[in-house]
């Protein structure tokens, strides 16, 4: 690979080797399987598959079937059809618990990309400025990126956030003791529902570790581009902004792809750090709303809970597909044109 | 889930329980009322008798005694069994992180398990995962525990499941210390009791600790004004979903709750209890309405400055006849890989020789043994071992008198919702009551 | 061109000069980073006082007293030993199986191509997009209905076992590699599968002798990456290991302020604990983390 070519024909070239490869080429790599390779192949690929479709796919395609049930997880025998009165349920007497987490799963989206996906994207593009210690300015914000949920939280509920004599209680406390993770009244208020102050202190938690991830991914594809890109451009007397803006970010489109995936995915999936900081009133996510129902003490509502995890799982799946597919058509138009 | 775990009129206090002397006479005509219901009493195996000290091998046992104090007094505990040819395994989880995975816990479980009475366990005992255990009774149990805590231990079959190990009450707990330096007398009365609380604040005390992370320690002051405004009976219903939360009883309990808040420490829902509990030692605080337990935050668990009143009285036709005290104790998996050893120590467990061992690390609980030597206790235990014995009813907790889901899902939040803003509360009983219907009629 | 394995690009060594821009830049990016410390420093600040001090002085105050008593205390009473050798058993099989699986996977998707390629490597991607919740009901109901012999499981099924903890993270961690490695194999010139095959090397040699060694790189990398992942997941050991002693760590300390530890200044001690693996493989490896995510990110 030649380092003047962009990142993008590569996935270009790629996509185009597969679907859009003649005949002959495949049948030329096929006919490379003869007689017990072939089935070494076979197993090669199959023992692993097995396994991911067992193990993944198999439970996730059960829980959707036992979203149409009623079933309290102990013995097949108690399990009834009930059709779809677990979603009438979330969405008729539990909807402020279902419409409040929708809500926050959004607005944590929408955070992610405007705050820390943003603030990372700056970062990398800073650090990638032959900054002296570059690799100790990354190491502190990865650092939060690799630290374990039971430490997060921690960190956040005893040493931040602790009522009385916290930091953020002490610096921003004036002198009073502020209820940093029990305030749930709303600090932005949309209708009945609404944006409450815990959940927005839960959000810094959230940024201080997605910055990292994020300024990581991208430190990474800015070392993919082409400097000559850049100086070229620079030497045209386009500012710093312009440059970035024109010439660095579209060619970083694979790598923007990944950040959007993953951004909306890990709004979407959003758990531990609310898990792990005892879920205060009002910060609740489906991940949550759906694990309350499903594990929980002797709560054991599998159906109510694979319900919430069904509606998880099409938010997720439904963007994925709605995203690839267009990513796709787009670069497929683009190869073709 | 089926309609089953209410087919026994709540009228004959299942859930509730009697201890000792008075309650003896009551109980037994709550079993007499019981078995009018198609119980019999657990007595259909008494016959069959265990061997004991026959036991040999290993036993594995499920605790969720994972504070230092209480896994020390466990040990002490397991550690008196007189059969040396049994090695009990103990298996420590964390408490929170146990009863959240109680329903998966108990489809792959250890022989002996900790857990609670009543409700919480005839539900298990209902989906076939407990061991009857009637043998272990029969072996002397219906003699040393009240009829109360076998009817707390019995099952809807009947059959008994639990072995009671010991209990605490929940009440007004406060250092008489700091009521001596000031002049304070534990109330009585409603109005002495608002003179308390405003004495406190008078003297710069905040009257009530109050902390409700985790979305419990709430339930405890909602059942106390419940109980004493509406009656035991009402109260038993309503858990079992037979009342509605929206009746302007159940009102009348959040307009005195509104009517006290402002006397507890503000923003309760991101405070611990254990923060809450830390105020009263410090002195901070006058006074919290919480269980014995308090006594482990205390240095060394030392109680001799702890002591407690219970809520006065706020209805005279009630007047102060129901006390709160859950009952913590011991169960046996559907099917223990040492069932002899797992009954001889289910068995050791129930007797004083266990509970005695239990109680010389952790003074803050009682034991349902009657025959325990008392003479070691101090005067809390006394007194809550009093305060129990002689109450007409006693409720467990609110998460332990009516569906784990219900308490844990719908009650815990809607208490945080009202204590963030009690002026919604119109609002917030009418989500209580559609998702209680849901829930009950499953 | 042979160099079609990525490289870190190397910047001109051209110093930026000093200048007003420069200092801003600077000032930015030390003011953010201080910033992200702060929370890591006040942990481990708090690890090294005693409670009394904290409680009376406040969390930020200037100590009386510095102690390691709280890391002696936290390591005997977590039983953090144990509960490391408990991650380890997990750990190392589930890294070394789940590398292994995704290459081959990976190997015969991106060197041959096969009508069901794209399928193939949506089903990986895609399962590694999944919410936990959603598998974790129907998994443990399958895990409970397996018998294991004795000797491979304390509670004679394979829920409670070690063994389901390590193939629910191989299963469920060998999406993402075998996105990774896909992308990373197809850059690597076809003509080494021609030339072995003329020298007629099996599919298996032709995996294991030319395409693996050249794949290092990439393996190093994701080995960093999943044993963070794989070391900081809770939710998996929690409901389906049943003996707490049995736990992995970070599962059995998920609730660090419950009831395990008392105090704060326990709880930091045990945090660092908790901490120091990932931050050390971190540290170590730091370069590989950085080109483990380039590969997902280098080919969309």
């Amino acid at each position: 690979m030649e380092l003047s070519r962009g990142v993008d024909s590569d996935i270009q070239d790629s996509l185009k080797s597969y679907p859009a490869a003649p005949a002959n080429k495949r049948s030329r790599w096929f006919s490379q399987f003869d007689g017990r390779d072939k089935w070494i192949a076979l197993l090669m690929i199959g023992i692993p598959t097995l396994l991911h479709v067992a193990l993944v796919w198999f439970p996730t395609v059960s829980s959707i079937l036992l979203s149409f049930t009623n079933w309290n997880g102990i013995r097949f025998s108690s399990m009834e059809w009930v059709g779809l009165k677990n979603y009438q349920q979330i969405f008729g007497a539990f909807q402020r618990n279902t419409y409040q987490a929708l809500l926050n799963n959004t607005v944590l989206m929408l955070f992610l990309f405007a705050g820390p996906t943003a603030l990372g994207i700056l970062l990398a593009y800073l650090l990638d400025k032959n900054i002296r210690g570059t690799r100790i300015y990354q190491a502190v914000f990865f650092t939060p990126v690799v630290l374990s949920l039971a430490v997060v939280g921690f960190i956040w509920k005893s040493v931040i956030y602790s009522t009385d004599n916290g930091l953020a209680t002490q610096l921003f406390g004036g002198g009073k003791s502020v209820d940093w993770l029990g305030n749930q009244s709303f600090l932005i208020p949309i209708g009945d529902y609404g944006i409450s102050h815990n959940f927005a202190a839960i959000l810094v938690a959230i940024a201080w570790r997605h910055t990292g991830y994020i300024m990581v991914l991208y430190l990474a594809g800015l070392k993919a581009v082409d400097p000559s890109l850049r100086e070229a451009a620079l030497l045209d007397g386009s500012s710093e902004w312009q440059t970035f803006k024109n010439v660095i970010f579209p060619s970083l489109k694979p790598v923007n792809v990944v950040i959007v995936v993953i951004t909306v995915i890990e709004a979407l999936r959003a758990f531990d750090i609310i898990y792990v900081l005892n879920t205060p009133r009002k910060t609740e996510v489906l991940s949550i709303l759906t694990t309350n129902n499903l594990l929980g003490e002797g709560g054991g509502n599998v159906g109510r809970g694979s319900a919430y995890a069904t509606i998880l799982f099409i938010l997720c799946f439904g963007f994925v597909i709605w995203y690839v597919t267009n990513h796709y058509r787009n670069t497929q138009e683009g190869a073709d044109s | 889930m089926s309609t089953r775990r209410y087919e026994f009129s709540p009228r004959a206090s299942l859930a509730g329980y009697q201890i000792g002397r008075r309650g003896l006479l009551k109980a037994g005509a709550v079993a007499a009322g019981a078995a009018a219901l198609g119980l019999t009493m657990g007595n259909r195996f008494a016959s069959a008798q265990l061997d004991l000290g026959s036991a040999t091998g290993d036993l594995s046992f499920g605790s969720n005694y994972s504070n230092d104090v209480p896994k020390a007094g466990l040990q002490a505990a397991i550690d008196a069994l007189p059969n040396e040819n049994v090695t009990v395994n103990i298996n420590t989880v964390d408490h929170n992180t146990f009863q959240e995975n109680i329903t998966t816990y108990l489809q792959n479980p250890d022989d002996v398990i900790s857990w609670f009475a009543g409700y919480r366990m005839q539900y298990f005992a209902d989906q076939d995962l407990l061991g009857p255990i009637d043998d272990v009774w029969g072996q002397g149990l219906n003699e040393t525990m009240s009829e109360g805590f076998k009817l707390a231990s019995t099952g809807h079959d009947g059959l008994l499941y639990f072995v009671p190990f010991n209990y605490y009450a929940w009440g007004i707990y406060y250092r008489p210390s700091i009521f001596e330096a000031n002049g304070w007398t534990p109330p009585t009365t409603l109005d002495e009791l608002k003179a308390l609380a405003e004495a406190m604040q008078t003297a710069g005390i905040t009257p009530f600790a109050f902390g409700n992370d985790g979305r419990w320690p709430a339930m405890g002051t909602f059942d106390q004004i419940n109980f004493r405004l509406n009656g035991y009976q009402f109260h038993m219903d309503l858990m079992a979903g037979l009342e509605s939360w929206t009746d302007d009883r159940v009102k009348n309990v959040f307009q005195m709750w509104t009517e006290f808040l402002p006397w507890h420490q503000e923003n309760p829902n991101g405070r611990t209890w254990e923060e809450a509990a830390s105020t009263i030692v410090d002195g901070t605080s006058g006074m919290m309405t919480i269980g014995t337990f308090i006594g482990q935050q205390f240095p060394d668990a030392d109680t001799s400055d702890l002591d407690f009143f219970v809520w006065p009285e706020l209805n005279p036709e009630f007047g102060i006849g129901t006390v709160e005290a859950p009952i913590d104790g011991f169960l046996m998996a559907k099917n223990p890989k040492n069932p002899e050893a797992a009954k001889e120590l289910l068995y050791h467990m129930g007797t004083a020789a266990g509970q005695d061992a239990y109680l010389a690390v952790d003074p803050s609980a009682v034991a349902t043994a009657n025959d325990v030597d008392t003479s070691g206790y101090s005067p809390l235990q006394l007194k809550v071992l009093e305060a129990v014995s002689s109450a007409p009813s006693v409720t467990q907790f609110l998460d332990r008198d009516t569906s784990p889901e219900f308490a844990s899902n719908v009650a815990g939040q809607a208490f945080a919702d009202f204590l963030a803003d009690p002026g919604s509360i119109d609002g917030i009983l009418e989500d209580m009551q559609a998702q209680a219907e849901v829930i009950f009629e499953q | 061109m042979s160099a079609a394995v990525p490289q870190p690009y190397v910047h001109n060594k051209k110093r930026g000069h000093f200048s007003l821009g420069r200092i801003l830049l600077y000032g930015f990016v030390t003011l953010t980073a201080i910033v992200w410390l702060v929370p890591l420093v006040g942990a481990l600040y708090a690890s090294l006082r005693p409670f009394a001090d904290t409680v009376q002085n406040g969390f930020f105050s200037r100590p009386d007293t510095v102690t390691l008593d709280n890391y002696r205390r936290a390591w005997d009473q977590g039983d953090i030993a144990r509960k490391y050798w408990n991650t380890a058993l997990i750990l190392v099989p589930a890294l070394i199986f789940t590398l292994f699986f995704s290459s081959m996977v990976a190997f015969v998707c991106s060197r041959f191509s096969w009508r069901f390629n794209i399928f193939m490597l949506s089903l990986f991607t895609a399962g590694n997009l999944l919410p936990q919740q959603i598998i974790i009901q129907p998994l443990f109901q399958m895990y409970n209905r397996v018998p294991l012999p004795d000797w491979m499981s304390n509670s004679g099924k394979l829920n409670g076992s070690t063994w389901g903890i390590i193939l629910i993270h191989i299963a469920f961690q060998s999406g993402f590699c075998t996105f990774v490695l896909s992308n990373y194999m197809k850059l690597l010139p076809k003509s080494l599968n021609e030339a072995a095959r003329i020298d007629g090397a099996s599919v298996w040699k032709q995996y294991w002798q030319i395409i693996m060694p050249l794949t290092l790189p990439a393996l190093a990398a994701l080995a960093t990456l999943e044993f963070t992942w794989i070391y900081n997941d809770f939710f998996w050991a929690v409901v389906l290991e049943q003996q707490g002693a049995d736990r992995p760590i970070t599962s059995s300390l998920a609730n660090l302020g419950g009831e395990f530890f008392t105090d704060d200044n326990l709880i930091a001690a045990a945090s660092v604990f908790v901490a120091l693996p990932t931050l050390v493989v971190y540290f170590a490896l730091q370069r590989y983390f950085i080109s483990g995510l380039t590969l997902g990110s280098e080919k969309g």
